[in-house]
């Protein structure tokens, strides 16, 4: 099985401890990822803007630098909901229908892929999940509280199989951050107050680690944690799979 | 002006919008309970979705039936091309009978035509008979919401707006006491008008007759002391028989605000003896929306207004931050519709975070819409230069490794090396605002790569 790791541009530049948890976490489950150098990133900032036009020349160097692999996986639901779903921009040749069929999510790929439901380890932490709405919506990793009142998916799952983990019930369990890519500037009004309300709700309900699948919705997260000052740390959540401690 | 202007006036009143966002956040979560306890729900939407889209795809048959069905009903069938047409028909018919004291119920048509103001222009009273209406109609402002045409004011704006024009005592809001007052108002209006105007909720191509879904009664108070009922309809209200029904009604009050069925539906199907019974049916851009197969699905929309009160950015933006008859999530996939240019900002409103499509009853797929609508606005110039060209040249470096290898150093090193206040300086990045940029890490992964794995 040749797995290639995709990491997201903005998490290559400025989270690559995200990486190299990725990283070692697969290594841990008997998967050596291979890291294409010359990756750079799925096109989905420009997309969102209304420039897909302009992305066509990343979406198909996204394809070139990983047709040649079974698997590709990125701790990001986001940039894989861009691959699965709006690479059918391309002409869909043998090799884009191969890259968007196995582009997977990190965990996606370790609970559906690999099979495995539960992880060693050890996190006495009172933990707030932030699952992106591309994760959760997207790619349906998650219940949605517009369907049902069961709140369940596999990231939920995976953390609670940590010894000593307690996960915080949320008053609004699956609500937006506000992130939104380039909205967060253009409507930064907005964008940051959704942000707010989220955090503030972590706060109200007792978390002390927020964590989540996606780097951009914790970007957006933490840089409001660290302008308020607030007591709470942002983490991946495969940093905290892979066993960091705090 | 742009959606984002507009919103950060609306947000800058942080408790204001606290409690605009609670208060609907309310209605979702009552949206949630009856769709919970509904186990076929979802077969309803997806069963409610097809019976629109089928619909749809033969519009100009289920019309001419329906037309047919109604005149067979003693029924008088007009058609109006746009706004102005079915203004000046509407106009026309009041005068035949010599009328100026029209009653309204409500209609979001109407509003998206400007019927009232074209009324009073030429002489004629309208008054609009659904309570939240009647406020924002002697506030003389537009609907802020599909359902709740009033939930941007709270009960002391309310008063204030009563003691003005009703004369109610100042400061008192008790809101028994502003009902009872606006019912008194109200009474007198309804026992006076010659001319009753309503919305449709539902048009049945099987039997040619109208369905009004309301919860105070008002359509049917009006029509039924008026002499002569005009009821105003937009093309894509149609359903095809009086069994499909039941899919919507079941569908629409639980999304709109969680109850099992509105308090009153109201079937018109032929006037009474010596009464006049008139259906305009209204074009204004539909079929050019319908000819458009990226968003032709927004025309099933209900207008139940569950996108909005699920929307994250309505809720603290403001039904008027959208400047559209119409706002929230569907109302920006409809806008551009009707003018690109002025709505250009609205489709950017939105995180695509989703959530509308999963409320939607009808399963509009209103994110991929906003989505699509973006990439039309930009092919056309519609999005603002700066982003134009930073996405141009954002698109060049990221198709190349070595261009993105480069600048990514450069942008950590800057960050590292430049004073905070430069880097966190709101006038040139809006990020910073409410936030810290991440702390730049020396390695990027990339860098550590290839150094540590060493392949």
């Amino acid at each position: 099985m040749r797995v290639a790791l995709f990491i997201p541009c903005y998490v290559d530049q400025f989270y690559p401890q995200v990486g190299i948890a990725s990283l070692q976490l697969l290594q841990k489950l008997g998967v050596t990822a291979h890291f294409p150098a010359q990756q750079t990133c799925c096109g989905q900032p420009l997309a969102n803007s209304g420039c897909e036009r302009d992305a066509l020349p990343i979406y198909r160097h996204f394809v070139d630098t990983f047709q040649r692999y079974d698997y590709v996986v990125a701790p990001s639901g986001s940039c894989v909901y861009h691959v699965r779903k709006h690479f059918d921009k391309l002409e869909q040749t043998p090799e884009v229908e191969k890259v968007r069929a196995s582009t997977y999510d990190l965990i996606d790929f370790i609970t559906g892929v690999l099979g495995v439901t539960e992880l060693p380890g050890h996190f006495p932490h009172k933990v707030g999940l932030h699952l992106s709405c591309h994760g959760q919506r997207g790619l349906h990793q998650a219940n949605e509280s517009e369907i049902t009142p069961i709140r369940d998916g596999q990231l939920r799952r995976l953390l609670s199989s940590l010894d000593g983990i307690e996960l915080t019930e949320l008053d609004r369990n699956d609500e937006c951050c506000g992130f939104g890519g380039t909205f967060c500037v253009s409507e930064a009004a907005i964008s940051a107050r959704m942000g707010q309300d989220r955090v503030q709700d972590h706060l109200r309900n007792g978390t002390t680690v927020l964590t989540g699948g996606d780097m951009s919705c914790l970007m957006h997260l933490q840089g409001i944690v660290r302008r308020q000052q607030l007591p709470l740390q942002v983490l991946h959540a495969v940093e905290i799979l892979n066993g960091v401690s705090c | 002006m742009s959606h984002s202007l507009r919103a950060a006036t609306f947000v800058a009143d942080a408790e204001r919008t606290t409690w605009h966002d609670e208060t609907l956040w309310f209605v979702r979560q009552k949206r949630d309970k009856a769709v919970y306890a509904v186990p076929e729900f979802q077969e309803l939407r997806e069963l409610a979705s097809q019976i629109k889209e089928h619909t749809l795809s033969r519009l100009d048959e289920y019309l001419k039936q329906f037309e047919a069905e109604a005149q067979l009903n003693g029924v008088h069938v007009h058609w109006a091309t746009d706004a102005a047409e079915h203004n000046a028909l509407v106009l026309d018919i009041i005068r035949q009978h010599g009328a100026t004291r029209i009653v309204k119920s409500k209609s979001m048509l109407t509003e998206e035509c400007h019927l009232n103001p074209h009324l009073l222009a030429h002489g004629i009273e309208v008054i609009d008979t659904d309570l939240g209406e009647r406020i924002i109609q002697l506030r003389e402002e537009a609907p802020s919401h599909l359902v709740l045409p009033a939930i941007h004011l709270k009960k002391e704006d309310v008063s204030d707006t009563f003691h003005l024009h009703l004369g109610t005592e100042k400061g008192n809001h008790d809101p028994q006491q502003l009902t009872e007052a606006a019912r008194q108002h109200l009474r007198a209006k309804f026992l006076a008008g010659e001319v009753a105007i309503s919305g449709v909720n539902f048009a049945v191509a099987e039997t040619g007759g109208v369905v009004i879904c309301t919860n105070e009664g008002n359509a049917d108070l009006g029509v039924n002391l008026a002499k002569v009922h005009i009821a105003c309809m937009g093309i894509e209200k149609l359903i095809p028989r009086l069994s499909d029904l039941g899919v919507f009604t079941r569908l629409l009050a639980r999304s709109a605000t969680g109850q099992p069925v509105t308090t009153y539906t109201s079937h018109y199907t032929k006037p009474a003896e010596g009464r006049e019974m008139h259906i305009v049916i209204v074009d204004n851009g539909r079929t050019q929306q319908l000819g458009r197969p990226d968003f032709r699905a927004s025309l099933k929309c209900i207008r139940c207004g569950a996108c909005m009160n699920t929307c994250p950015v309505y809720r603290r933006s403001g039904g008027h931050s959208y400047d559209f008859t119409v706002p929230g999530p569907i109302g920006a996939i409809l806008s551009p519709n009707i003018d690109m240019k002025k709505h250009s900002s609205l489709p950017f409103a939105s995180t695509l975070c989703g959530s509308c499509t999963d409320v939607c009853p009808v399963k509009i797929d209103i994110h991929t819409q906003l989505y699509k609508w973006r990439q039309v606005l930009a092919e056309a110039g519609e999005i603002p230069t700066a982003k134009k060209w930073s996405m141009k040249f954002t698109g060049r470096l990221l198709a190349s490794p070595t261009a993105f290898g480069m600048g990514g150093r450069l942008a950590r090193t800057g960050l590292r090396l430049l004073p905070h206040g430069l880097t966190h300086a709101t006038t040139v990045n809006a990020w910073a605002v409410a936030r810290e940029l991440p702390e730049p890490p020396k390695q990027s992964f990339r860098e550590w790569y290839q150094e540590t794995v060493k392949l």
